[in-house]
C-alpha cells in the first residue's frame, strides 16, 4: 500500500517525525533519570546510609 | 486503594511498579492503531492529505492545557490538602507539559504554513498557546532555582493556580476575538463537526496520547520520588560527617587540656 501525502508531504512528515523526537526525548529523559536515582540510592546505602525503617523522605520531612 | 494510601510514597512506588508495564503496553497498542488509522484516513476535500497534521496537532493542543489542569489540582492538593504527593506530581508534569505544548505549537505552525500560506500569526489562540508553554518553561525555572523542595512547591503552586486563568482564555479565545484559528469543531454541544472518517482516528489517537501523558508522569513521579530520597540520604550522611569531625575536634579539645593538666 502507498502513501499519498501530496504537494505538502514534507510538512505532513516533518510533524510526525518531530512528535516522534520529542516523545523519544521524554522517554529517553525519564529512562536515564530512573537508571541514575537508583544508582546513587544504592551508593548511599552502600556506604552505609539508610531510611529510617523503610520511611521515605517525605514522610521524614 | 484509596487516595490516603497513595499519600505513602513506598506504597505509591509499588503501585507504579506493577501498574507501568500494562500502561505502557496499552499506550503503544493504541498509538499503534492510531497511527495506521491517521496514515488510511481519506485527504479533506479542502485541506487534502494535510489533514493528517491534525492527528498530532490537536492531542498535543488538548494535552497542553490537560496537563496544566492537572498541575492546578495538584497544587490545590499542595495548599489546601498538604498530600504528601501532590508537588510531586505537579513537579513530575511540568516537563510532559511543556513538550506536548511545544509540539502543539511546532505541528500547528507546520499546519499552517501550507493551508494559512504562514507559520505564525499573534492571534488569540496561538499567542495564548505560546503564553502557556512560557509558564511552562518558568515553572521548571523556578523548580530548579529553589533548592528546598517544599518552598519550591508553595511557590509553584501559587503560579500554577495563577496561570490557570489562561485556560478559559484558550478555549474560548476563538469565540471571544476574530482569529485565524478555526472554532471548535469536536467538542461542540451540537456535536462534532468532524465525519467519522476524521474523528475516530482523531480520537484513537487523543486516547493514545493521554495514556502516554499518564504513563510518563507516573515514571516521572517515581524519579522525583527517588531524588527526594536521595537528597535526603545525602543530607544525613553530610550531618555524620559533620557529628563526627565535630566529635573528633571536640576530642582533640579534651586531649590537649589533659595534657596541659597533666603539665
Amino acid at each position: 500500500m502507498t502513501m499519498s501525502l501530496g504537494p505538502y508531504a514534507s510538512f505532513i512528515v516533518t510533524s510526525y517525525a518531530a512528535a516522534a523526537v520529542v516523545v523519544a526525548i521524554l522517554i529517553g529523559w525519564i529512562v536515564l533519570d530512573h537508571r541514575n536515582q537508583t544508582q546513587r540510592l544504592r551508593e548511599l546505602e552502600r556506604s552505609g546510609i539508610t531510611r529510617r525503617s523503610g520511611r521515605s523522605a517525605m514522610d521524614a520531612s | 486503594m484509596s487516595l490516603l494510601d497513595l499519600a505513602n510514597p513506598t506504597r505509591f512506588l509499588a503501585l507504579t511498579a506493577r501498574v507501568l508495564p500494562w500502561l505502557a503496553a496499552a499506550t503503544i497498542i493504541l498509538l499503534a492503531v492510531g497511527l495506521y488509522q491517521s496514515a488510511t484516513a481519506p485527504d479533506d476535500y479542502q485541506q487534502g492529505a494535510t489533514v493528517k497534521i491534525m492527528f498530532i496537532h490537536v492531542p498535543n493542543a488538548w494535552l497542553s492545557m490537560f496537563v496544566w489542569g492537572v498541575m492546578s489540582i495538584a497544587s490545590l492538593g499542595t495548599l489546601v490538602w498538604r498530600h504528601p504527593l501532590a508537588d510531586v506530581a505537579a513537579k513530575a508534569a511540568a516537563p510532559i507539559g511543556a513538550a506536548f505544548t511545544f509540539l502543539a505549537l511546532l505541528t500547528g505552525s507546520l499546519w499552517g504554513r501550507p493551508m494559512w500560506g504562514t507559520y505564525w500569526e499573534w492571534d488569540a489562540r496561538l499567542t495564548s498557546v505560546l503564553i502557556l508553554f512560557l509558564m511552562y518553561l518558568g515553572l521548571m525555572a523556578l523548580w530548579r532555582a529553589v533548592d528546598d523542595p517544599s518552598r519550591a512547591a508553595r511557590a509553584a503552586a501559587v503560579l500554577t493556580l495563577v496561570g490557570a486563568i489562561n485556560l478559559p482564555i484558550i478555549k474560548f479565545s476563538v469565540d471571544w476575538w476574530n482569529t485565524l484559528h478555526q472554532p471548535a469543531s469536536v467538542m461542540r454541544i451540537s456535536g462534532s463537526a468532524l465525519d467519522k472518517s476524521f474523528l475516530i482516528p482523531l480520537l484513537v489517537m487523543a486516547i493514545a496520547f493521554t495514556l502516554l501523558f499518564v504513563t510518563l508522569h507516573l515514571a516521572a513521579m517515581r524519579n522525583e520520588i527517588l531524588r527526594r530520597r536521595v537528597r535526603s540520604l545525602q543530607m544525613m550522611q553530610a550531618s555524620r560527617v559533620a557529628f563526627s569531625s565535630e566529635a573528633g575536634t571536640g576530642a582533640r579539645g579534651e586531649n590537649a587540656s589533659n595534657e596541659v593538666g597533666a603539665a
